[in-house]
């Protein structure tokens, strides 16, 4: 390293030197703070946190954009949103999303990832399954395909008549499935929408619960083994209670993808699908913004958005410490 | 344990030594087996959709439209150079990497600095501006999205690669300085202290001492953040209007809902592919560190 060579002090002086140093600011660490800490934290201002902050303030006018005139109208927007019956219908969408969407996910790649880590011998050591990296390369592959692509993607796999899936039924012999239009009825839109965001994130919570479930130390499955308990019992009384608190992340982050979903429904379904059964708010925001240009009532749902958002998160926090969250055990 | 032990599966012979190393009852064939089956009935939902994809995008439209399995009669990149120039999928492509490659570069450095004067100096505010970097995680962007394009409309910048790569940087940020933050936490005060007593002063003994031991976390933080990036649709299709600058994610999606009139499907497929398969690549030759930093950007 080229510093040692530069100038070494006396030995004696170096606690001192360390201490005298800390504590003052000299111009040489002043410098260095103002401008490392200056200049990300004007762009993050700028870009960041003045947006978030405007938006509440648009949400209560009636501004339209484009001119610099705007009328501070309250709380109407508000108003004007419940009434609406497409917004609430959206609403509503974003609501099963995120009801149904984290818990298949959780369940799903919780099921796949103890089958990966203690699907093995049951004698010896408690060691995984064979060959089981295969498994969870392979069922992360979708986590990094652009979200957009999946859309696409599951779009053409969904097409009544050349897609895959009604291939695959038609050949299994279900002849009332030949041009069944998965996403234009309006009682399977939205499953098969929210299947196609499953198939995108099992594999990358697999991957996560594996890791936690690794991190459990080996003793703790060993002595629930020689205790009598079976691979279904140490599954919910040893693993599930004890990486909790990383079941509670991925809710949270599958649950704020629930109430945002707009890349794949705007792939599946750009509008809002059979009877709007798949339209979120956020392509509800999207339209009223960007093609109707109503950029007050747009912000208020954004800020509705962000108010169900931080609720969703916190309710599941709550939810987990009622349950005995950060307790060990149950 | 609910095994039960067959008498074939032990000769009295081999007594103690063998009992240390395991051999599979009946029980853990089945369970095995289950297993197996289980995992790979998901492993091939997961690759059937992705090999039919790749299949379709060498069929004609009219092949696709006769029959979803039968095989292409001739396997030409025809559907590839469509996709790539009359599409524009090649242009498309090249902003993506130009946006996400200078969004990545600044992202990462001015992450780094945050982060790195946040964990390391403790002065009246800092925990403020952690805080404030935290809220930044946690409100959805589509809050943001409405004045962000009024904001960067002000400044000349709606519509333009430039503006495109602040605002990735700006979103990128937070999530960049609460991982990197606790990684410089981490790291030994003492190395530090040492380089100062050798006469560097703060500058140098960031870039020169500090940022190198942060590699393993700054590659960790660098994965994440170019799939988020290169994944970006909300951003772009919402301020970068002009065709002219469409990154490949929005260029896609208006070539798919395009195709809907048009119907060339096949050169749909292939601009799919073209823009899959690079990332999968990247991904299998990088996995292990990829599914490394899952655990450890998730344990934090």
């Amino acid at each position: 390293m080229s510093l040692l060579g530069t100038s070494v002090p006396p030995a004696g002086t170096a606690p001192a030197g360390g201490t005298r140093r800390r504590s003052k600011w000299s111009f040489d660490r002043i410098s260095f703070i103002a401008v490392f800490l200056g200049v990300p934290l004007a762009v993050y201002l700028i870009f960041v946190v003045s947006p978030f902050v405007q938006a509440f303030y648009y949400s209560m006018t009636d501004w339209s954009g484009f001119t610099q005139k705007m009328n501070f109208t309250g709380l109407a927007n508000y108003g004007r949103l419940f009434s609406d019956d497409i917004f609430m219908k959206a609403m509503g969408n974003n609501i099963l999303l995120a009801l149904a969407l984290p818990a298949v996910t959780i369940v799903l790649s919780l099921v796949l990832a103890s089958l990966v880590t203690v699907g093995g011998s049951s004698r010896g050591q408690v060691k995984g399954l064979r060959n089981s990296s295969f498994y969870r390369v392979v069922s992360f592959f979708p986590y990094v395909i652009p979200a957009i692509i999946i859309g696409i993607m599951w779009g053409q796999i969904y097409d009544p008549s050349n897609g895959l899936l009604n291939g695959i039924l038609t050949a299994a012999g279900l002849e009332q499935f030949r041009s069944f239009a998965w996403l234009g009825s309006e009682n399977t839109a939205m499953a098969a929408s929210m299947f196609v965001i499953i198939w995108g994130f099992v594999g990358f919570y697999m991957v996560l619960f594996v890791a936690a479930i690794k991190g459990i130390p080996a003793e703790l499955f060993e002595a629930a083994r020689i205790d009598g308990a079976g691979r279904f019992r140490t599954a919910t009384s040893i693993t599930i209670p004890l990486i909790r608190d990383n079941i509670q992340t991925a809710y949270i982050y599958m649950g704020i993808l629930a109430l945002d979903a707009f890349v794949y429904m705007v792939a599946l379904n750009p509008g809002g699908g059979p009877n709007n059964s798949t339209l979120v708010m956020s392509q509800q925001l999207f339209s009223t913004a960007f093609n109707k240009g109503q950029f007050g009532l747009a912000c208020a749902m954004g800020v509705v958005l962000a108010i169900i958002t931080l609720a969703f998160s916190a309710l599941v926090f709550l939810v987990n410490k009622l349950t005995g969250g950060s307790k060990d055990t149950q | 344990m609910t095994s039960i032990r067959t008498a074939g599966h032990r000769p009295a012979t081999q007594a103690t030594a063998v009992e240390r190393k395991p051999q599979a009852t009946t029980n853990d064939r089945i369970v095995g087996t289950v297993s197996h089956t289980m995992l790979t009935i998901w492993s091939l939902i997961v690759i059937l959709p992705l090999l039919w994809t790749i299949m379709t995008s060498f069929k004609t439209t009219t092949e696709i439209f006769s029959s979803p399995f039968a095989l292409p009669s001739n396997w030409s990149f025809d559907n590839y150079f469509k996709a790539w120039t009359t599409a524009g999928i090649g242009s498309y492509f090249l902003n993506s990497v130009i946006v996400v490659g200078c969004a990545l570069i600044i992202v990462m450095m001015l992450g780094a600095m945050c982060a790195y004067v946040l964990a390391r100096f403790a002065f009246p505010g800092s925990r403020a501006i952690y805080y404030l970097m935290l809220a930044g995680l946690t409100f959805p962007i589509f809050l943001a999205i409405v004045p962000l394009f009024f904001i960067l409309k002000n400044v000349g910048l709606l519509n333009t690669l430039p503006g495109l790569i602040i605002t990735y940087v700006a979103f990128a940020l937070p999530f960049t300085v609460f991982f990197l933050f606790s990684f410089f936490k981490a790291l030994p005060n003492e190395i530090a202290e040492a380089a100062a007593l050798d006469g560097a002063g703060e500058w140098r003994t960031f870039f020169q001492v500090m940022l190198p031991m942060a590699k393993p976390g700054l590659a960790s933080v660098l994965i994440f953040n170019f799939l988020g990036l290169w994944n970006q649709f909300l951003i772009p299709v919402a301020l970068n209007t002009n065709t002219k600058n469409y990154v490949l994610s929005q260029g896609l999606a208006a070539f798919a809902s395009q195709a809907g009139y048009a119907v060339d499907f096949g050169a749909l497929f292939a601009a799919v592919v073209i823009t899959v398969v690079p990332v999968l690549i990247i991904y299998v030759i990088f996995q292990r560190q990829l599914q490394g930093s899952v655990s450890q950007g998730t344990s934090k």
